[in-house]
């Protein structure tokens, strides 16, 4: 994990005085709500429906257990006592008055947290893969990368007043596990036939209304390159990218409208004006970064050691829990645990005060003190000795994040929708809440296996539905609330939009059409290892279709 | 609307000229975009400063070849929020290499200052006069610059690499 040095607290530090400043100054009514709007957006301050919501950035996804402990305390001194994970690497309170909002942004600053650019035009937090340095699948820890990007746009002169927000997600693992598509831009890391790594670039992904996944523009490029070339993009978006209307506004309007190819065009015109300038990246540069990253000293240990065999056979809940939410470690001896923030009845994503205390006292513990988040908004312990994990599972048992429903249908992604954004036209959580109800009974959501429901409640697609192996969407129909069904959306490295499948349904019926939708699955598949989305890949949409407007 | 220059308000030595109007002998001008690229010839061999206004939504590729005879580029901010111009302002200084005034006009506020030095602008037409009187001071919110731009300042990830002495002293209690 990466530790603050001097320059970094230091500009940290002058934010929160100039932030300081914007609030007295609207205290006093000098600034008009108008004036301060794009101030304190710049600082992820939103205002909802009931109060104002603070976004903090967690970079890459990684926390350290001071970092945790301080959002603990946040949530329990300035908010009302929880904290909510969301889709990007992110945390928002969603209770805070505005004359604390300095004292909370101190706080924090004092372990090296902020909320500068997780909200407004500009670059947004940097996401990753959550199992970065860990995933025996990597090819590369991005984290070093991430910081070098992170700093370089970091309260950025030219580009803090883009047409809109800017997302970048890296990855460098085979499997992508950062939703890179659906990013506005995209770096995947990869060997070429030279054996040399370097950059898959893809720009133009998001959601929102119209969705689009983003394109490749450049095949390899060279590491030293990557931040002339972001510049080159950010610049040709900036100057190009529309205006006149916040819909068409996103660079995947711009790179739809230019073609891709005239895009990557300008893009290069401007990039070999500026390689070989100031932003050719020094290797002496990233290695004094890197220095900076703290890694765990492991100890020599060796995997399955007979003390987790003897817990398995002993334990049918932990014996499915490891099945569940543990992954192998590139380590030998060392595991990934998730710990599943969606408890039955739960708001996807939600953690309060105490859980976030035990979970980085935990991680101090048995994790080296870090904790990861991922976009699943679930939360991660990196580094987990397997020995230690029978002992693990009845701490998290006992604070109600050891469900063992990771990627199952109950994994629930979703946005806070109507019951705090402005921006909602219905609720998501309460659907949330219902189906993972619905499906309580562990050995039916093991039956369904590996299924991702997303529910975004307006079309902004805060839970990303559009990929969602079953997306939900609400609209407004006559001043209530419906829900659009998609099928066969996937964020990974093979990602695909979602196949509406028919007229939105009533808010009351959405739990049921999951059900059908799940029941469908269980009779079409051809094996009981057929994943659901291989279901849908292979018989399409329709046979789903005609089982839930059956009885509508 | 108060100028600031040098960091202190001062007063506008150039008048600005409308699409139709004559230019006057001598006295630095401002010349709208269009108007100024009809009669560039004209323009550039009377006496005087000359400046051009020009719009966020023209590539500033074409007054490369007047770079030289430009005094001032004057570009705009129709909105707080429509940053085309940070980009013009940088492509102007680092990759044309103008050295002339690069003045920031229309919706600019304090908040924006640091980001207009750092792009480029050396004066500023500032909305609001209570905006124009705490410049420097506003200017000296911020001591740490992560990228390299057009004001030339060394960034953080240069810095790190020199000595410890170039740490501000400030943090060490932070």
């Amino acid at each position: 994990m990466y530790v603050y040095d001097a320059f970094d607290r230091t500009l940290v530090a002058e934010r929160v005085a100039e932030f300081r400043d914007q609030v007295a100054r609207r205290l006093s009514g000098e600034l008009t709500e108008e004036e301060f709007k794009p101030l304190r957006l710049m600082n992820g301050v939103y205002l909802q429906l009931h109060a104002y919501m603070l976004r903090i950035a967690i970079p890459y996804g990684t926390l350290s257990s001071a970092q945790l402990r301080m959002l603990a305390h946040v949530a329990r001194r300035y908010d009302r006592g929880y904290g909510h994970f969301t889709t990007r690497q992110n945390i928002q309170f969603h209770w805070i008055k505005l004359d604390e909002l300095p004292d909370a942004m101190a706080d924090l600053a004092s372990v090296g947290m902020h909320g500068m650019q997780t909200s407004g035009n500009c670059v947004r937090n940097i996401t990753t893969d959550q199992w970065a340095g860990v995933a025996p699948d990597e090819i590369e820890d991005l984290r070093v990368l991430a910081e070098v990007i992170r700093q370089h746009v970091t309260l950025h002169p030219e580009f803090t007043f883009m047409p809109r927000k800017f997302k970048i997600a890296v990855g460098a693992s085979a499997h992508d596990r950062a939703a890179l598509r659906v990013h506005d831009l995209a770096l995947r890391l990869h060997r070429n036939g030279a054996g040399e790594t370097g950059f898959e670039v893809m720009i133009g992904g998001g959601l929102g209304r119209t969705p689009f996944l983003a394109k490749t523009i450049k095949p390899f490029l060279h590491k030293r390159d990557v931040l002339s070339y972001v510049e080159a993009i950010l610049r040709t978006y900036n100057q190009f990218g529309r205006r006149d209307n916040i819909y068409k506004a996103r660079i995947k309007i711009l790179v739809h409208e230019l073609g891709v190819e005239a895009f990557a065009k300008e893009v290069e015109a401007e990039w070999q004006s500026i390689k070989d300038g100031a932003l050719a990246l020094d290797p002496a540069v990233v290695a004094e970064i890197a220095s900076r990253f703290r890694y765990p000293a492991y100890e020599r240990l060796n995997d399955s050691p007979p003390e987790l065999a003897a817990a398995r056979r002993a334990d049918r809940r932990f014996d499915a829990w490891i099945g569940n939410a543990v992954a192998n470690h590139k380590v030998p001896g060392y595991a990934i645990v998730t710990l599943s923030l969606k408890p039955e009845g739960g708001t996807p994503g939600d953690a309060t005060a105490e859980q976030m205390d035990a979970i980085a006292a935990l991680a101090d513990r048995y994790s080296f003190g870090e904790i990861r988040v991922g976009h699943e908004q679930n939360l991660v312990l990196p580094h987990v000795a397997q020995g230690d994990l029978p002992a693990l599972w009845c701490e998290l048992d006992a604070i109600g994040v050891a469900t063992a429903n990771v990627g199952l249908i109950s994994d629930i992604i979703s946005c806070p929708g109507l019951d705090y954004c402005s921006l909602a036209n219905a609720r998501s959580i309460p659907i949330a809440q219902e189906i993972t109800r619905r499906f309580r009974n562990a050995d039916l959501a093991h039956d369904l296996g590996r299924l991702h429901v997303n529910i975004s409640g307006c079309i902004n697609a805060c839970g990303h539905h559009h990929v969602g192996h079953i997306g939900i969407l609400g609209v407004e129909k006559n001043g209530e609330e419906f829900y659009q069904i998609t099928l066969g959306g996937k964020a990974d490295e093979d990602a695909k939009l979602g196949t509406l499948i028919g007229p939105a349904v009533p808010y009351a019926q959405v739990a049921d059409v999951v059900e059908d939708i799940a029941a469908a699955y269980l009779e079409l598949r051809q094996r009981p290892d057929e994943l659901f989305i291989e279901t849908v890949k292979r018989t399409g949409v329709e046979p789903f279709r005609e089982r839930v407007y059956a009885a509508r | 609307m108060p100028l600031v220059e040098n960091g202190r308000i001062v007063e506008d030595r150039y008048v600005r000229v409308l699409d139709d109007a004559p230019v006057p002998d001598r006295a630095p001008v401002i010349v709208p975009a269009k108007r100024f690229l009809a009669d560039a010839h004209e323009l550039i061999r009377r006496d005087g400063s000359l400046g051009v206004l020009w719009p966020n939504d023209r590539r500033v590729a074409e007054l490369e070849p007047w770079l030289g005879h430009l005094a001032l580029i004057a570009l705009v901010f129709p909105k707080f929020r429509d940053g085309r111009a940070y980009s013009q302002a940088r492509l102007l200084r680092e990759t044309y290499g103008f050295r002339g005034t690069l003045r920031a006009t229309g919706d600019v506020l304090r908040d924006q200052f640091h980001f207009l030095v750092r792009a480029g602008f050396d004066s500023f037409e500032v909305k609001k006069p209570a905006d124009a009187h705490v410049f420097a001071e506003v200017l000296a919110r911020y001591s740490v610059f992560y990228q390299p731009s057009a004001d030339g300042r060394a960034p953080v990830l240069r810095r790190r690499l020199q000595s410890a002495a170039a740490v501000p002293k400030t943090c060490e209690t932070v």
